[in-house]
């Protein structure tokens, strides 16, 4: 990068592709995380991890258009998260209880 | 103005009163609605006569038009010349009588509005068939009479026989009708329209060839319809329906339907003499090969049946050899005698309680006196003993034929004779003698006696007073007849010779005809059998076709070629379905990669699409 | 300023989510995650969306992620086994996760090239009266729709998770 280059990034401010490409590698890694990791709980965070992303995303967008809307659905999707959330530890409450195991692999009667 | 449609629309109506109500009116109601509906076509064909001073005013009568594409137009046309006023006056007449008859013959079947209402369906499409002005229309009642005989054939239809027989009816004439629909083709094809007119008037200016293969296809229609060599199979097992049916469709009018369209087609056939020679040839044939038959049956229907045939091969003989007028002569006369024949053969049968085996008659003189004298008047008819009807028609054939080839005249000679023979020979069987049968037989009741002493009538005066070829001759020009009195005389000669004959072996000396029959030992096996054409067209021809049909389109095509693909087609979708079913194993991690990858492929696409790389 | 400020908390949530993947145990990666959406907050604040990054630390950080740790000490989920039987995921997992990368940040940058800037005070529209005053006017549907979400959320975690009745 030029001297040039980093002045104008000094003076104007973070570049909104930045933005984006952070929320790529957050999903992304959100991403590796469900496909990875065998307990269930794990595999949960990793589900918030790639809304927390997506917010990132709207808030930026939001910023660059200058409209309110974009953080609106961030709190819309939060709102879905948090019902998300309690109603699929609820759901892995009583398949602990029932299978006594939190290991993924396992959970797979609902085969062929 | 003439109101020609009434003529058909009378019939129709009473089939559709009879066929939806019949189940539920009475025997009198149902008589009537039959009975009248053809009475008053009858008359309203008399005014009809009057007005078009019977026929030599043409009438034309365009009700809509039926087809129309492109150039080629068909309408709904009838028309009436003198030709046509003949056929519609025997229709409805010998329809009516046979009506009457009808009451008083089915009085115990059952079906009984059935057969009313099919009967005058049938009266509907060959009133149609006559009073067509065009070839398709006539190809309607064709295919229509066709129908109704099917019906009326199988009319007793839980006996397997019977439906057996209408079956055979509707295909072997299927066969002729096909014959027909190709020589149709042609016509519209060369001639640009059915209608008769402009038709016959072109047929001088074509080339012989075409005119030829029209002929001979409309031939094959005519030999399927009117039963000729090779397709009159059909015509003695169509005895398994009721009596009347076998003598208004199967004698006096269906089957001369195509005697009726040969002439009509005259323009065409006169220009094509090839086409004419093998009419000729063929009608002779089948006379003299239906009249050898006719002297070895029992069942006193089957011999009128295979008199009819033969009869009619000398109506086609006549139309052959140039003689339209003699033809459609003889057709009249053999209407009137054939007709009281057949309806006399179903007094006796009455009588009888159901016989039909003449050699459980006999001695019916004493019981059913009126019928004798009636059939005795049409037995002398048919054997062309003068004055009566048969006489002159059949002399008239025989002349012209013997000015177009001697030999034929000879053969048509010993036909006579043949026929006279076995005429009498049922009628000695049947009447004289003792008795042989079971039970007291009876005569039948006046609405049966009544049509059989009209048409005895008809029978003996007919031929005297309707000289067809004069009435005829503004269409069929009058040929000039040397006057050779050899024919007359051997013309009647062979005709007593064989009442003659008859006479002495069924009367004098009754021990003879079974000498005879065994002194011939196999001719009267293979003649008794009907010459086993039957058999040989069931192996030849039947039988190879249902094994076709069997082996190659049953098992081959359907259950193989098109449950094949259908079932296969089912079994593909089960198998990629069982592929498929593989991604489903259960496991949530694969589940996620799979979106995963799914994911990626969408976002490449779009990609793509919005050409971002 | 704001590229210092960007830089540190965007190094720490990058650190912090791959924390939540390596860590074997549950608690680990709950915490490492409060820590992803910490900075999270710190981000929207940048982004002057005030009212939003108050409520990710009140509801996200503050009360699911604690319902997280409540579930994994109820179920006292120890560290995780080492048994796998996904062979998908193993095999085509890593290439699959890697070309999504690939493709998002190669869309972040071809498709928005000139995106502009962000920096901090340019958009002072994510106040609480802002937001407040757009969720009651124009998103109002939404809005009752969500709060019926909740209350099913509610009723359906209670059914689920309460001991079976004998």
């Amino acid at each position: 990068m030029e001297p040039s280059d980093a002045l104008k990034l000094l003076q104007n401010g973070v570049p909104i592709s930045w933005y984006l490409t952070l929320s790529a590698v957050l999903f992304a890694t959100g991403v590796a995380g469900f496909l990875f990791r065998r307990n269930i709980i794990t595999v949960f965070m990793c589900i918030e991890l790639m809304l927390n992303a997506v917010n990132l995303s709207f808030i930026a967008f939001a910023h660059q258009h200058r409209q309110v809307s974009g953080q609106l659905f961030t709190f819309f999707v939060m709102v879905v998260a948090a019902a998300e959330a309690a109603v699929g530890l609820a759901i892995i409450l009583t398949v602990f209880r029932n299978r006594s195991t939190l290991n993924i692999d396992e959970i797979n009667t609902l085969r062929n | 103005m003439y109101k020609l449609w009434l003529i058909p629309a009378l019939p129709f109506i009473g089939f559709l009163i009879n066929g939806i109500f019949g189940r539920r009116l009475s025997k009198t109601v149902i008589n009537a609605v039959a009975v009248l509906s053809v009475v008053l076509s009858f008359l309203w064909v008399v005014k009809t006569g009057f007005a078009s001073d019977w026929g030599a005013k043409e009438l034309h009568s365009h009700y809509f038009t039926w087809i129309q594409s492109g150039n080629f137009r068909v309408g709904w046309n009838y028309s009436v010349d003198k030709l046509t006023m003949i056929m519609l006056m025997i229709v409805t007449g010998i329809g009516s009588l046979i009506h009457i008859y009808s009451t008083g013959y089915m009085a115990h079947e059952e079906g009984y509005y059935r057969f009313f209402a099919y009967l005058n369906l049938f009266m509907f499409f060959m009133l149609t068939l006559v009073l067509a002005g065009n070839y398709l229309l006539l190809f309607v009642g064709w295919e229509g009479v066709g129908l109704c005989s099917y019906l009326l054939i199988g009319f007793y239809f839980v006996k397997k026989s019977a439906t057996n027989a209408g079956n055979k009816a509707f295909i072997v004439n299927r066969i002729g009708d096909f014959g027909f629909s190709l020589a149709i083709f042609l016509i519209v094809v060369n001639f640009g329209t059915l209608e008769f007119r402009p038709v016959f008037a072109a047929a001088p200016g074509k080339p012989v060839e075409t005119l030829t293969a029209i002929a001979l296809l409309l031939l094959v229609g005519a030999a399927g319809k009117s039963a000729q060599i090779p397709l009159y199979v059909w015509l003695p097992d169509a005895m398994e329906g009721p009596t009347p049916v076998s003598a208004l469709i199967h004698a006096a009018t269906m089957v001369t339907a195509g005697v009726y369209m040969c002439t009509r087609s005259a323009a065409i056939f006169t220009h094509a003499p090839i086409a004419m020679e093998t009419v000729a040839l063929i009608g002779l044939a089948t006379a003299v090969f239906a009249a050898t038959i006719g002297i070895t049956q029992y069942d006193i229907k089957k011999v009128f049946a295979y008199s009819t045939v033969s009869q009619l091969g000398y109506m086609f003989l006549g139309v052959g050899v140039g003689a339209f007028s003699a033809g459609i002569w003889h057709l009249m006369t053999h209407a009137f005698f054939k007709a009281l024949l057949f309806l006399g053969a179903g007094s006796v049968i009455h009588a009888c309680h159901g016989e039909q085996d003449m050699r459980h008659m006999g001695g019916l003189r004493k019981y059913a006196p009126i019928t004798m004298w009636t059939l005795l008047c049409a037995s002398l008819a048919i054997s062309g003993v003068p004055p009566l009807a048969g006489f002159w028609s059949k002399d008239a054939i025989l002349v012209a034929t013997y000015q177009h080839a001697p030999w034929m005249f000879w053969v048509g000679a010993a036909t006579a004779g043949i026929t006279a023979f076995y005429v009498f020979r049922a009628f000695f069987m049947t009447f004289l003698g003792e008795y042989k049968g079971h039970g007291h037989p009876h005569e039948s009741p006046a609405s049966m006696w009544a049509p059989l002493v009209a048409l005895a009538a008809l029978s003996i005066g007919g031929g005297y007073f309707f000289n067809v070829p004069k009435i005829l001759s503004g269409m069929f020009p009058l040929a000039e007849e040397p006057d050779n009195p050899m024919l007359l005389a051997v013309s009647i000669g062979v005709g007593v010779l064989g009442i003659a004959i008859a006479y002495y072996m069924y009367v004098v000396n009754t021990e003879l005809p079974a000498r005879v029959a065994s002194a011939f030992g196999s001719l009267y096996t293979l003649v008794y059998n009907k010459y086993f054409v039957d058999e040989v067209y069931d192996a030849a021809i039947v039988h190879p076709i249902v094994e076709g049909s069997t082996t190659v389109l049953w098992h081959g095509v359907d259950q193989g070629v098109i449950d094949g693909i259908v079932n296969g087609v089912g079994y593909q979708s089960r198998g990629i379905g069982g592929i498929l079913r593989l991604v489903q194993s259960g496991n949530i991690r694969s589940y996620a990669t799979w979106v995963v990858l799914g994911s990626v492929a969408l976002l490449l696409v779009l990609g793509i699409a919005k050409g971002a790389f | 300023m704001d590229l210092f400020a960007f830089l540190l908390f965007a190094f720490i949530a990058v650190i912090c989510a791959v924390n939540v993947v390596l860590q074997r145990h549950p608690i680990a990666s709950a915490l490492s995650l409060v820590g992803v959406m910490g900075s999270l907050a710190v981000l929207y604040l940048l982004l002057g969306a005030e009212f939003i990054a108050m409520a990710q630390i009140i509801v996200y950080a503050g009360a699911i992620m604690v319902l997280f740790v409540f579930v994994i000490m109820l179920l006292n989920a120890g560290t995780e086994e080492r048994r796998g039987r996904s062979w998908l995921a193993q095999i085509l997992g890593l290439p699959a996760m890697l070309a999504l990368l690939g493709l998002l940040c190669f869309f972040a940058y071809r498709s928005f090239p000139d995106a502009g800037f962000a920096k901090f005070g340019d958009f002072r529209g994510g106040t609480a009266a802002e937001v407040g005053m757009a969720l009651f006017t124009d998103y109002l549907l939404p809005f009752e729709v969500t709060s019926i979400l909740i209350l099913i959320a509610i009723v359906g975690a209670i059914v689920l998770a309460r001991k079976e009745l004998e």
